[in-house]
């Protein structure tokens, strides 16, 4: 926080008494025992509690676990990820989970590079646009799910009396269980939900670029738009990778906000691959199958932000 | 946005575009609120004002008298407070050490907060099942609460060690030179220096814990024992469309913990938070 003071250049190194320091460095630094005595509270539960389980859980994808007391469990190699393949709710889940990661990934992104362009000038009111731009992420998730399904319901809706009072097509419309409207339904709360994150680190991404650059560009007579394109996007690459990386991962991986609205349905039309996973895992106990699928989830995650890495990369280099 | 051809034209452009992000931000908030002040037939007439014609706190009162509600109430306030001290006390002497030394520990700390971001729950959950159950910790607030102690962590380690690093090493060097124990330093120098980063991170341990919903969801089954998000989650399935007026009422309610919080930290999370690690 901004009240402590930082530390003065220079670190220390053009300190003008250098005896007396290097007796000061030497009782403030720490010891080897020191540093594993301060280690262990945190490193105990991390390691049994975070690190153990993950290896596992990446193990149980090779099994074939179920749920329930006293079950043995048996080594079954690529058994499960055979069966995947062949599942066609598994593959339907993940082409959902496609879907759905990258057009709440994309627009979300969009959305937000406009909002914190706009938050980033002089414009009168801007702060309530930002305190409200912070809500949907100080809101449970639950919660936000509740209020749009408050908000889409078919009767007593917002949605659809809008439509109604503007004369428009899809007033009569359940949107949450519609085979055609659900996905991009629970898209757009997935969008709503996740603008702050993205918002909030495109705006510190904005707030870093030097104002001068802007300056000596609009002197030199560059548009507005020709400084967006080889000012603020140029700068911003760094930013811009990492919370899109993020974003897709989270999105990729995410459950609560969509298990509240519709759970996955009408029929399948809404389940992401984690809400398969739950399925199987917690309602049929297929823990083996589950831990499968959450290993398939991993390896997709790694390659799209490899590609997506090396991309990026390569046009940054040309 | 310095010069333009046309500065009110893009002025009120910018305006317009504002506006239209305000309006899709708050519209599904203010209908919900609206619908929490909402008597119950007005709830289901066909055509439903953005304003309640008759408003009313009945919904509020319902949902406050519904003693399970309250009582998954009392169960997220527990485990969150309980989780919040847990996780910084248990965070604060290994942020330390990842704050003041450079070189593997620090590094490998860093890496794996990265890296277990990238895992689904679903991996992590089964196993963290499985071991619970044989400690017999299942369907218990405290394996609920070891829980949300790992899963916090990477973050609040994340948080404490910043702060941390803001706090002078000089400081503490010349406590040392004058002769001051480590423990002294600690008390003395450090503790109130970092005190508010410490009450940054205990709200936001607890805000992670009150909000979330996964691992309570499949860890805490027992009526009596589950969090308010689950409880709310519940209420929808079973009579959400009948009693929509308290379930909003119930959900606003349950917003305003973690709402306090942000509009407390808002300027902080606007300008602060981010901008070191985008640097960096």
């Amino acid at each position: 926080m901004s009240e402590v003071v930082s530390p003065p250049q220079g670190k220390g190194r053009s300190f003008p008494f250098p005896p007396k320091r290097r007796r000061g460095r030497a009782a403030a630094t720490l010891s080897g025992s020191e540093t594993i005595l301060l280690l262990i509270p945190a490193l105990i539960p991390i390691v049994v509690l975070s690190l153990l389980p993950l290896v596992r859980g990446i193990y149980l994808g090779f099994t074939d676990a179920h749920a329930g007391f006293k079950v043995t469990t048996h080594w079954a190699g690529l058994a499960n990820f055979h069966r995947l393949i062949h599942d066609s709710f598994f593959v339907n889940s993940f082409k959902i989970g496609f879907i759905w990661a990258f057009s709440v990934t994309i627009v979300q992104f969009a959305l937000a590079l406009g909002l914190a362009l706009l938050l980033n000038t002089n414009l009168r009111g801007r702060w309530v646009a930002r305190s409200l731009a912070l809500v949907p992420w100080a809101m449970p998730p639950v919660v936000v799910g509740i209020m749009w399904k408050i908000f889409y319901a078919p009767q007593a809706g917002l949605l659809n009396e809008a439509l109604r009072r503007g004369h428009l097509p899809g007033q009569n419309i359940d949107w949450l269980s519609d085979f055609k409207w659900a996905l991009p339904a629970v898209i757009l709360v997935g969008v709503w939900a996740g603008m702050p994150q993205t918002t909030v680190a495109l705006l510190a991404g904005l707030q870093g670029i030097a104002g001068e650059m802007h300056e000596a560009a609009a002197v030199d007579g560059a548009t507005t738009w020709r400084r967006f394109i080889h000012i603020t996007l140029p700068q911003l690459r760094p930013v811009i990778l990492a919370i899109t990386s993020i974003d897709f991962i989270w999105n990729f991986n995410s459950f609560g906000l969509v298990y509240v609205l519709t759970e996955g349905g009408p029929g399948t039309k809404t389940q992401l691959p984690m809400l398969f996973a739950y399925n199987s895992a917690f309602k049929y106990g297929e823990f083996g199958y589950a831990s499968a699928l959450g290993d398939a989830m991993v390896v997709v995650i790694a390659v799209v932000l490899s590609v997506y890495m090396f991309g990026r990369l390569k046009e940054a280099v040309q | 946005m310095i010069t333009s051809r046309h500065p009110n034209r893009v002025k009120a452009a910018q305006y317009l575009a504002l506006l239209g992000y305000m309006i899709f931000l708050a519209v599904p908030l203010v209908w919900l609120l609206s619908s929490s002040f909402k008597s119950s037939r007005e709830l289901v007439e066909l055509h439903p004002s953005l304003i309640p014609q008759h408003p009313t706190i009945a919904n509020y009162t319902a949902a406050l008298h519904q003693a399970d509600i309250v009582h998954a109430g009392l169960n997220s306030l527990k485990v969150a407070v309980i989780t919040a001290l847990l996780t910084t006390l248990v965070g604060l002497p290994a942020a330390y050490v990842l704050a003041r030394t450079r070189g593997i520990i620090s590094k490998l700390g860093l890496g794996y907060i990265l890296v277990s971001q990238m895992f689904p729950l679903i991996l992590i959950i089964i196993p963290l099942f499985l071991v619970l159950r044989d400690l017999h910790l299942t369907n218990t607030h405290s394996g609920l609460i070891l829980v949300y102690l790992v899963w916090s962590l990477p973050f609040i380690l994340w948080m404490l060690q910043s702060y941390i690093r803001n706090i002078p090493r000089d400081l503490e060097e010349a406590a040392a030179v004058d002769g001051a124990r480590r423990i002294q330093i600690v008390i003395r120098i450090i503790a109130p220096l970092l005190a508010p980063g410490v009450v940054v991170t205990l709200l936001f341990a607890f805000i992670s814990a009150w909000n979330e919903f996964f691992f309570a969801l499949v860890l805490v089954q027992s009526p009596g024992l589950v969090t308010l998000p689950v409880k709310l989650a519940q209420f929808v399935g079973i009579e959400g469309v009948i009693r929509l007026g308290p379930l909003a009422a119930a959900s606003l309610l349950a917003t305003i913990p973690s709402l306090l919080f942000f509009s407390v930290m808002q300027r902080w999370l606007t300008s602060g938070l981010l901008s070191g690690a985008v640097k960096g």
